[in-house]
Formats: C-alpha cells, sequence, structure tokens
C-alpha cells in the first residue's frame, strides 16, 4: 500500500507539490490526471528519488517503507517501478544485459537467486511474444533508436520483467498510436492483481479505456483537488481542466 | 595581335570588377619618414597631442616589441616583412575637421563611392531615422564620427579613440590594454606602440545603444601600415552592436594592418561585434593584398554578461586573427560565428579562443571556411575549460568545403578541459560541393558559379544570419563575387 | 645522446617528460621473472629487460634474428632509439600465409632505474595476414622506448593488439610507423591502463589505393598517470580509409592526451577520413587535452572529426538505479559501454576475451 501525507516538494526555488494526501491500496489502480505544470510528473519522480527536486515537507510510505529516505535502487527493489515518460537512451548497453543486471539487482535485494543468462532469455522472451513486441528488442542498446512507441513498450517490457508491487506510469500514453496504446495497456493489465498497484499519470483519458481505474484524482497546482470514480475522467474529458478549476 | 590585347584588356577590366573597392583617392597627404624607432612613436604622440601617460604606455609596448620574435606557428608563408620600409603614419594634411562641413569633398566622395554613409543631413533633417552611426578611418586617422551628438543624448561615447585618450583619459587608463596585454604577441606589441586610430565607445550603464555602430576603415596610402585600435566597453546591464567594415586600393605591394580591439562586457552587459572584412586580397597570381594581422578579444567580465563575434573574411592576402572570448563572469556567454573564404593565393589562419572561468559559463563556435583557387584555409581554435568552470558548455562546429583540387582546408581545434562537470562538443568536417547539389542547380537554369555561390551561401547560413540585416546581405553578394571564376 | 623532446615543440605540448628527464637509468640488466606471464597458447616472444629470453619463448618459425636497423627520422624518441636499440622481435611473413596470432610480450624487471630501447619490425609479404597481441607489464622504475615499424604489402593484413599495462612507476613511451600499401589493412587498438606517463606515437602511411586503417584506443587511468595517444594518418593514395575512436575514462587527478592529424595528399581524392575522442572525467581533479587536426590538400574527400567531453551522464544513472541497479554498478555499466566502441574493430576473439577481461580486473585493482 502507498501512503502520501500532505507531501510537498520544490525544484530549486519553485514550489511544485503543496500538500499531496493520497493512499493507493493494493490491488487497486489510480489514475492521476491534471492540467499541464499540476506537478504530475515531480510527484512521479519524488516518488522514484530522482535528484534535483526537494521535499519540503511529508511523507511517502510503501507497504510501510520510507520511500523518501531510500535510494532510488532499494525503492527499485522494494516493488516501486516508474515508467518514464522520456525514457532514457544508453548507447553501448545491450537493452538484455541491461533487464538481466536490473532483475538480478532487485532478485538479490530481495533475497531470490540471481537468474542466469539462459534462464533470463527464456523468460525474456516470453515476456517479449507476450506483449506482441520485436525480438530484436532484446539485442539492441537500449533506447537507442527506438522511435517513442518503442521506447514505451520497453518500458512496459522491463516491468512485466521486473513484477513490481507498485507501478507508476507517467504520461505512458504520450505519442502512442492506438496499437502501441492496446500492448501498452494488456502490459499493465496482465499485472492487475492483488498484490499490485498503479498509479497512472496521464493527461487525457483514452489510455482509461483500456485500463480502467478504481479511482481518479485531480491534481492541480501541487494538489488533489477532486478525487471520484472513472467517470470523472470523463467529465474532464467533457469539460477540460478549466471550469473545474473555477468551481 | 589585336586579339591578345582584347583578351588582356578584358581580363583587366574583369579583375577590376572583382575588386570594386580597388580604386585610389588622389588627396594631399601628411606622412611620417619610413621606418620605426623611438623617434617616430614620439611623434605619432605629439601630433595626436597626446598626455605623457599615454606616450610613456606607447614607449614601453615599442621596447617590448623589440625584444620579440614574429610568430610563425601559423599556416601562412610570406617573405620577411620590413618594418623599416613603412610608414607608420598617413593623414589628409591639414588640421583635423571639427564637422563633417570640415571633410575633404574628396574624401566624401570615396567614402560615398564605397557606400558609406557619412551624411546625417537626409537623418537630421527627419527623412530617414538614423540606424548607423559611422566612425571612418582613413589610413592612420579618423577623418569623421557621425551622429555623435544624437549618441550623447543617451549617455553614449562613439568618438576616435584619439580623442577619447585626451577627452576621457579615465576610461581609457583604465580599459586600455586589460584585455589584450601590451606583450600577448607581436603585432598587439606593435599596435600599442604605433597605433594611430581607431573607435572608442562607452555605452553607461543601464543603456541599450539607440543605433547600430560603425567603424570604416581605408587603408588608401601606399606602403603604410594602418594600427587601428578599438576600445569598446558596455557597463552594467548596456548593450551594443557594432559593425566593422574594410576595404583598400588594389597595390602590387603588401601592406600591413595590425589592428586590436578589446572588447569589455561588465554585469548583464551584451556587446556584438560583426566584421566583413573585404581588404584587397591580391591579384589571381597572389600579387599585393592586405596582411592582415589583427588581435582581437573579448572580456566577459560580469556575470551574466555575453559577447559575440561575428566575422564574414573575404578578402586580404594573409588573414591572421583570431576574436577570442574570456568568459569570466558567472553565466557569461561567448560566441564565434565565422565565414572565412579564401580564392586564389589567399591564406586565413583564423578561429577563437574561449576560455571559461566563470561558472556556467557556456560558449559557442560555429565556423565555415571556404577554399578555392590555390587558396589556404585554416580553422584554428581554443576551448579551455578551467578548474573553477563548474558547469560550463562548449558547442564547436567547423566545417571546410573545398572548391577545386588545388586548395588546401584545414582545421585545427585545441580542446582542454579540467573540470568534470563541463560538458564540451565538437563536431568538423571537410567536403566539396556535391555533385548532384550542383545538377540539381543547374537543371533548374542557375548558371554553374550562380550554383556555387547558392550553395554556398546555404554552407554558411548559421553565420550569416548572425549579422545584421544590412551587412547580411552585402556578405552575400561578397561570397558570390570572390568565388567569381572560381569553376568551370 | 639526442635531447628529449619538450613542451616547446608543438607535438609534445601536452606531455612533459620533465620527470623522466630528471632520472639517469642504467642500462637494463637480466632479472629474474616474479610475476606471472599471459599465456593465451599462441606463439609467444618474450623480451625481458629489452632482451630476448629464448627459454620463455614459444617462437612463431617466421621469426628472424634481430638487425641493427640505421634510421634517419627526425623524431627524438626514435633517434634515441636508433642508438640504443640492441635488439627486438623481427617477423617476416611470406606472401600469401595466413600465419595466426602471436604474443609479444615485453617483461620489466627494474631494481635500479633502468632504460630499455628495442626495435621491432613486422613486415607482411602481399596477400598475408598476422595478429599481433603484445603485452607490456612490468615493475620498478623503468624506461620502455619501444619502436615498432610495420610495413604491409598488397593486400597483406595486420591486426595489432596492445595492452599497456607497465608498472606505475613506469615510462613508456612507444612509437609505431606502419606502410600500408595497396588494399592492405593495418588494424590496431591500444588498452592503456599502466604506466606512471606513457605516449603511443602512431604514423600510419597509407600509399597504395584502397589501404586502411584503424587506431583505436581505451585509456583507463586513475590517480596520477598521464597518458598521450597521439597519431598522424597520412593519406597518400586515393580511396583509402582511416578508422580513430580513442576513448578516455579519467578518474583521480590522471590526465588523458589524444592528439589526431589527418593528411590527405592532393592525390588523395575519395579519402574517407574520420577521428572521434571522447572523455569521460570521473574527478574534479581529472584533465584531458585534445587536439584533432584535418590537414586537407584534395576536394573530393570524406574527413570529419568530433570530440565530447563530460561526465557519466545523471539522467542515465538514474534510469538504472531506478531499475534496481546501485549506483557504483550503474557507473561501471556505463563507463563499460562507454568504451564498447573503442574496442569494436578487436575482431580477434582470443584478443577481445583477453582484453575484455584486462578491463574487467581494472576495476578490482584498486
Amino acid at each position: 500500500m502507498l501512503e502520501i501525507k500532505n507531501l510537498s516538494a520544490s525544484i530549486g526555488d519553485k514550489e511544485i507539490l503543496r500538500g499531496v494526501n493520497l493512499v493507493v491500496p493494493d490491488g487497486e489502480i489510480h489514475a492521476i490526471m491534471g492540467p499541464n505544470g499540476a506537478g504530475k510528473s515531480t510527484l512521479s519522480y519524488v516518488l522514484s528519488g530522482r535528484e534535483g527536486y526537494e521535499v519540503t515537507g511529508g511523507s511517502a510510505f510503501y507497504n510501510g517503507q520510507d520511500l523518501l529516505a531510500m535510494e532510488p535502487e532499494a525503492r527499485a527493489a522494494a516493488g516501486v517501478f516508474l515508467a518514464f515518460q522520456y525514457p532514457v537512451e544508453l548507447p553501448g548497453v545491450g537493452n538484455a544485459n541491461f533487464i538481466r543486471t536490473a532483475l538480478n539487482a532487485v532478485r538479490r535485494a530481495r533475497g531470490e537467486g540471481e537468474l542466469d543468462a539462459v534462464a533470463f532469455l527464456k523468460l525474456a522472451r516470453t515476456a517479449i511474444k507476450n506483449l506482441s513486441m520485436p525480438d530484436d528488442m532484446l539485442k539492441r542498446n537500449v533506447n537507442v533508436g527506438f522511435s517513442g512507441g518503442e521506447k514505451k513498450r520497453n518500458e512496459v517490457l522491463q516491468m512485466a520483467l521486473l513484477q513490481p508491487g507498485l507501478a507508476i506510469l507517467d504520461e505512458t500514453d504520450s505519442g502512442l498510436d492506438i496499437d502501441a496504446l492496446k500492448i501498452v495497456s494488456e502490459g499493465v493489465n496482465a499485472l492487475r492483481g492483488p498484490k499490485f498497484s498503479a498509479l497512472i499519470i496521464t493527461h487525457y483519458q483514452r489510455l482509461l479505456d483500456h485500463i480502467v481505474p478504481d479511482y481518479v484524482h485531480v491534481l492541480a497546482a501541487g494538489k488533489i483537488i477532486r478525487s471520484g470514480g472513472p467517470e470523472l475522467a470523463l467529465e474532464l474529458e467533457a469539460h477540460g481542466y478549466a471550469g473545474l478549476e473555477a468551481a | 595581335m589585336a586579339a591578345v590585347i582584347e583578351t588582356l584588356e578584358t581580363v583587366d577590366a574583369l579583375a577590376a570588377q572583382k575588386y570594386k573597392y580597388g580604386f585610389e583617392t588622389n588627396i594631399a597627404m601628411d606622412a611620417f619618414p619610413k621606418g620605426l624607432n623611438e623617434d617616430i612613436v614620439r611623434m605619432i604622440s605629439a601630433k595626436k597631442d597626446e598626455p605623457a601617460w599615454m606616450l610613456e604606455w606607447r614607449l614601453k609596448a615599442y621596447a617590448r616589441w623589440r625584444t620579440m620574435e614574429e610568430p610563425n606557428w601559423a599556416r601562412v608563408q610570406h617573405p620577411p616583412i620590413d618594418y623599416e620600409n613603412l610608414y607608420y603614419y598617413a593623414a589628409p594634411s591639414g588640421p583635423a575637421p571639427k564637422s563633417l562641413d570640415e571633410v575633404d569633398p574628396e574624401l566624401l566622395k570615396m567614402y560615398d563611392k564605397l557606400g558609406i554613409p557619412l551624411n546625417e543631413r537626409a537623418a537630421l533633417a527627419g527623412v530617414e531615422s538614423p540606424t548607423v552611426a559611422v566612425d571612418a578611418v582613413f589610413d592612420s586617422v579618423s577623418v569623421a564620427t557621425t551622429f555623435r551628438e544624437t549618441l550623447a543624448k543617451s549617455g553614449v561615447i562613439f568618438c576616435p579613440i584619439s580623442e577619447a585618450v585626451r577627452e576621457h583619459p579615465d576610461l581609457v587608463k583604465e580599459y586600455l590594454g586589460s584585455v589584450i596585454p601590451v606583450a600577448d604577441n607581436y603585432f598587439s606589441a606593435l599596435n600599442s606602440a604605433v597605433f594611430s586610430d581607431g573607435s572608442f565607445v562607452y555605452i553607461p550603464k543601464g543603456v541599450k545603444c539607440p543605433m547600430e555602430l560603425s567603424t570604416y576603415f581605408r587603408i588608401n596610402a601606399r606602403n603604410t601600415g594602418q594600427f587601428e585600435r578599438t576600445l569598446i566597453i558596455a557597463a552594467e546591464g548596456a548593450s551594443v552592436s557594432y559593425l566593422e567594415g574594410c576595404t583598400a586600393p588594389m597595390r602590387d605591394e603588401n601592406q600591413l594592418h595590425a589592428a586590436v580591439v578589446e572588447l569589455v562586457a561588465l554585469d548583464d552587459a551584451k556587446i556584438k561585434y560583426s566584421t566583413v572584412q573585404n581588404w584587397y586580397p591580391g591579384d589571381a597570381n597572389g600579387k599585393g593584398g592586405i596582411y592582415n594581422f589583427v588581435t582581437k578579444r573579448g572580456a566577459c567580465r560580469g556575470k551574466n554578461s555575453k559577447i559575440s563575434w561575428t566575422q564574414v573574411e573575404t578578402g586580404s592576402a594573409i588573414t591572421w586573427k583570431y576574436p577570442s572570448c574570456i568568459l569570466q563572469g558567472d553565466n557569461s556567454v561567448g560566441e564565434f560565428y565565422s565565414v572565412a573564404l579564401t580564392h586564389n593565393y589567399q591564406q586565413a589562419d583564423t578561429g577563437t579562443k574561449m576560455i571559461h572561468i566563470g561558472k556556467n559559463t557556456s560558449s559557442t563556435i560555429i565556423s565555415k571556411g571556404i577554399s578555392a583557387g590555390h587558396s589556404n584555409n585554416t580553422y584554428r581554435g581554443l576551448v579551455k575549460i578551467m578548474p573553477g568552470a563548474t558547469g560550463a558548455r562548449n558547442f564547436t562546429q567547423c566545417d571546410s568545403l573545398l572548391i577545386g583540387d588545388e586548395c588546401g582546408a584545414h582545421t585545427v581545434p585545441y580542446i582542454e578541459s579540467r573540470n568534470m562537470s563541463a560538458k564540451v562538443e565538437h563536431e568538423a568536417t571537410t567536403s566539396k560541393i556535391a555533385e548532384d547539389q550542383l545538377f540539381y542547380c543547374r537543371s533548374r537554369g542557375l548558371s554553374e558559379e550562380d550554383a556555387v555561390g547558392l550553395i554556398v551561401n546555404g554552407f554558411c547560413k548559421d553565420v550569416l544570419k548572425e549579422l545584421p540585416m544590412e551587412f547580411a546581405v552585402e556578405a552575400q553578394k561578397l561570397l558570390a563575387v570572390s568565388l567569381e571564376g572560381s569553376v568551370g | 645522446m639526442t635531447a628529449l623532446p619538450t613542451r616547446k615543440l608543438e607535438a609534445w605540448r601536452y606531455t612533459d617528460l620533465k620527470n623522466l628527464a630528471a632520472i639517469s637509468f642504467v642500462e637494463a640488466t637480466p632479472t629474474k621473472i616474479v610475476a606471472p606471464l599471459p599465456d593465451l597458447g599462441i606463439p609467444r616472444i618474450v623480451f625481458v629487460n629489452g632482451t630476448y629470453n629464448a627459454a620463455l619463448s614459444t617462437p612463431p618459425d617466421f621469426l628472424s634474428s634481430f638487425a641493427k636497423v640505421v634510421d634517419e627520422s627526425s623524431l627524438p624518441l626514435v633517434q634515441i632509439n636508433a642508438a640504443h636499440a640492441h635488439d627486438g622481435a623481427t617477423i617476416d611473413v611470406p606472401a600469401n600465409i595466413d600465419a595466426g596470432a602471436v604474443m609479444l610480450v615485453s617483461y620489466a624487471n627494474a631494481e635500479m632505474p633502468m632504460a630499455f630501447h628495442p626495435r621491432h619490425r613486422v613486415v607482411l609479404g602481399e596477400g598475408s595476414k598476422l595478429t599481433i597481441i603484445e603485452v607490456a607489464i612490468g615493475q620498478g622504475v623503468y624506461w620502455h622506448n619501444p619502436v615498432t615499424d610495420i610495413i604491409l604489402h598488397e593486400g597483406a593484413a595486420l591486426s595489432h593488439y596492445r595492452l599497456q599495462d607497465e608498472g606505475l612507476d613506469a615510462f613508456h613511451l612507444a612509437t609505431i610507423r606502419a606502410q600500408v600499401a595497396e588494399k592492405a589493412a593495418y588494424e590496431s587498438f591500444s588498452l592503456v591502463i599502466g604506466a606512471k606517463l606513457s605516449r603511443a606515437e602512431f604514423h600510419a602511411t597509407l600509399s597504395g589505393p584502397n589501404a586502411t586503417t584503424h587506431l583505436n584506443a581505451a585509456q583507463l587511468l586513475r590517480g596520477r598517470q598521464h597518458a598521450d595517444f597521439t597519431s598522424v594518418v597520412a593519406h597518400k593514395a586515393p580511396n583509402c580509409a582511416s578508422r580513430q575512436t580513442v576513448k578516455s575514462v579519467l578518474s583521480d587527478h590522471s590526465r588523458g592526451v589524444f592528439q589526431g592529424r589527418i593528411e590527405v595528399a592532393r592525390v588523395a581524392q575519395k579519402t574517407d577520413g574520420y577521428q572521434m575522442n571522447q572523455a569521460l572525467l570521473l574527478s574534479p581533479h581529472a584533465e584531458i587535452d585534445i587536439k584533432p587536426e584535418l590537414e586537407i590538400f584534395a576536394d573530393d574527400v570524406k574527413c570529419s572529426h568530433g570530440a565530447t567531453i563530460g561526465a557519466l551522464d545523471p539522467e542515465q544513472i538514474f534510469y538504472l538505479r531506478s531499475r534496481g541497479i546501485p549506483e557504483d554498478q550503474a557507473r561501471a555499466m556505463l563507463i563499460r559501454a562507454f568504451l564498447t566502441e573503442a574496442l569494436e574493430p578487436v575482431t580477434n576473439e582470443a584478443a577481445r576475451v583477453f582484453l575484455e577481461d584486462t578491463i574487467e580486473t581494472w576495476w578490482a585493482r584498486k
């Protein structure tokens, strides 16, 4: 379970999050919507431990662990996975090597045995097949020369293999065509279960047609100003954020 | 026989057309005896009514110069220069003109012929609004500076440097030689001893200079060295755009031009310095032409300051010139945009130095070299990141284009980094005009020369777009004209 | 003796030999072997303190005896070598033979400061092939000043992989000169991890049409190590290609130098020349100096160089860490990825594994 209490954070002198409160119980998928500059990406970076963000108040616990006190890799080992809005390119690093190194680091931290190259490849090939991705995805360098859609699919592939307890999807739908959107959504839906929860950050309703959330929250000016069921997303789609903020 | 003569005449006419600034102006001149010694230095100083401190400064520089040797590291070759066989001072005779009305009509005619507006009347009568103020330097002296009063209203000082020495000694004392020390190099020492005139610009705190400032240099007299000295200071928050143009008559012998230009930008100040250098390049056989040995450097002394050099170098037999930036203030910015075109037997060795000292300083270098004929064109540059320049950035792109297989294109960048957080990127390419580009243009009806001109202008676009509008158009024409006869 | 070059010479502006000049060296003498010599199960030529050691060698049959050479080079270090060279490997492969791979090992054990100046010579006949894996190791204060002359006749191919892993008090100043004839290929990769101060200076002349050369290197430096990679590739015939990729990983107070020059003569139309130098600075005290030069006298050419200098990208480190990879491991992965490109042309499997293993163990050496 993810519990965010009164979380405030800033970049330099600029306050971005101004007291976010949010609880995501295991098994649930919550969507966070909001206008540009509301702090959606900041929330995902603060939860995953990126440098450059100063937490000025509040707390974030995942399964009782103080996320904000942990190194990024420790958060990953604890089961937090961030699907990046802009996945980073790693020239010279093979995708298979990268994912296997990550998987083994996480398994080690969890006290599980490491996978050898053969066992890993078997696992990865299955995941790739399930996600209808081309086989050469593993051979290429991480995200180098990938199209926008391929990068996002690569994020979902990593998620499928790392089996996180909490996935944070930061605008994963941006730049995706409808086929890719379906594949990505199926990837997330396949993980759904009593031990999996997700925070889906998105600007638009369309991703939520494919990954139906249990709750929808609206983040504006660094605060959650409204929460509701899936119907709230439809309402936002129809009326925009402007009307809502005025209300 | 007749046909031969006719051909020769045609060739002569063509040659004259190619360098349209090659005429000579007949005007009564004062000149000092040839050669250089302490007495000549004293005479120059006396002629300009200089205070004692200025003479002392010159004499010190002279003494240093005597101990120095001409640099030989650049990729240029020339017969030894006989410094004793040069005139170090030449000026139109008679007392200095006090206003435009007193300027010799021959001179005004000459500037008119060159397309340099020394006429304030139209603007003052309200016919057109002034956009450019001009300081015109003829051989060793400034003959006219326009719009001085208009500028004075906003506190801007724009005058010949010889006048500034007398009228604004505190400013000159503080800044002259502060960016380029007297003994920085052989030519800067020589210039410091014998500099005759040039422009002085001071933009006071918070002032955005209301019009473009421009200096127009003309070497007319025979066997005369021109040693211009320019000093531009932009105080806190000030900004200025300055243009410089140069021409000389066509002569068989080589002439020396050894200028020193110093720029100082204080906190939040911006200086944009643009040059279109079109000194006489010599004839198609490499005879004559200017030796252009110039030291230009700007100090970004204040935080958030910016100095931007843009140069289009098409003239001179030899160009030896490295407009540089010392990025001392935190967040200061240095830029160097250069087009250097060499043709026939011209030689150019030019580039820049970007010295990063302050935090988060950034620099951009875009250099385009075009070699044609038997010419040699070298880019030489230094990017140096000092240990304290945390967060410094440099991007360098230098491209060379070869036209014909008798010329040379060379690239000699030095990159030195001593700060891990600095990011330096350098790219350089050498290529020729692609056959398919040429063919494509020609299939659309362009002549080969026009096609080359078009492609070369495209190649230089990133630099030309940095020039002020009036100059950009001129520069484009200049590139095309300078390339005439390079294809076919 | 010819004077050592000083920084006044443009070619030496970034490498100062005054620490070398301050040492008085004695003549090298035979010594005992106190470290294991690398063995890849291929013929091996071993020099100990600059002298051929028959007992430790399993020479290939094309090794002939050393013959003193006359040299009129203007390079100071080559002159010094010529004056002192008394031994060296002379490899002469006749035409149309695939001579396989051979190891050339230099081992030094200096109880007193000592200098040795081997002169190696490699000649490949028309259409012949050879791979040389050269390793320089040792301990103590010594100056290793090898000159290697390489002559590749038409269609010959030499792969030359060098590991410079000299002792940390050593000076290693190597000069390699290669003449590459028509359709011949000289391919080299140098891994530089040893010596207090080192320089590898390559002069490759592409003298016949369609000749090619690769001069690649990786420098991994720490402490106060100084390593200089200098190359001059002379394109003297049409349709030749040269490639240089040099990567520097600099930690602590180390300093890397890359000077590369591509010279294209008027006749060398259709030249394809490329240089890339990339440096990673891992410490605030590390320094890199780069001078890539193009000198071009032919118009129909494609020449380029590029250089980048920077630290590890924090974005990339964060991406790896967000996937659970600890920071140290993330950094190591990125550095290895950085080196990958320079290692690409190492096509000989044994050499590649050997060099990769050396890089792996470099991490553990600290």
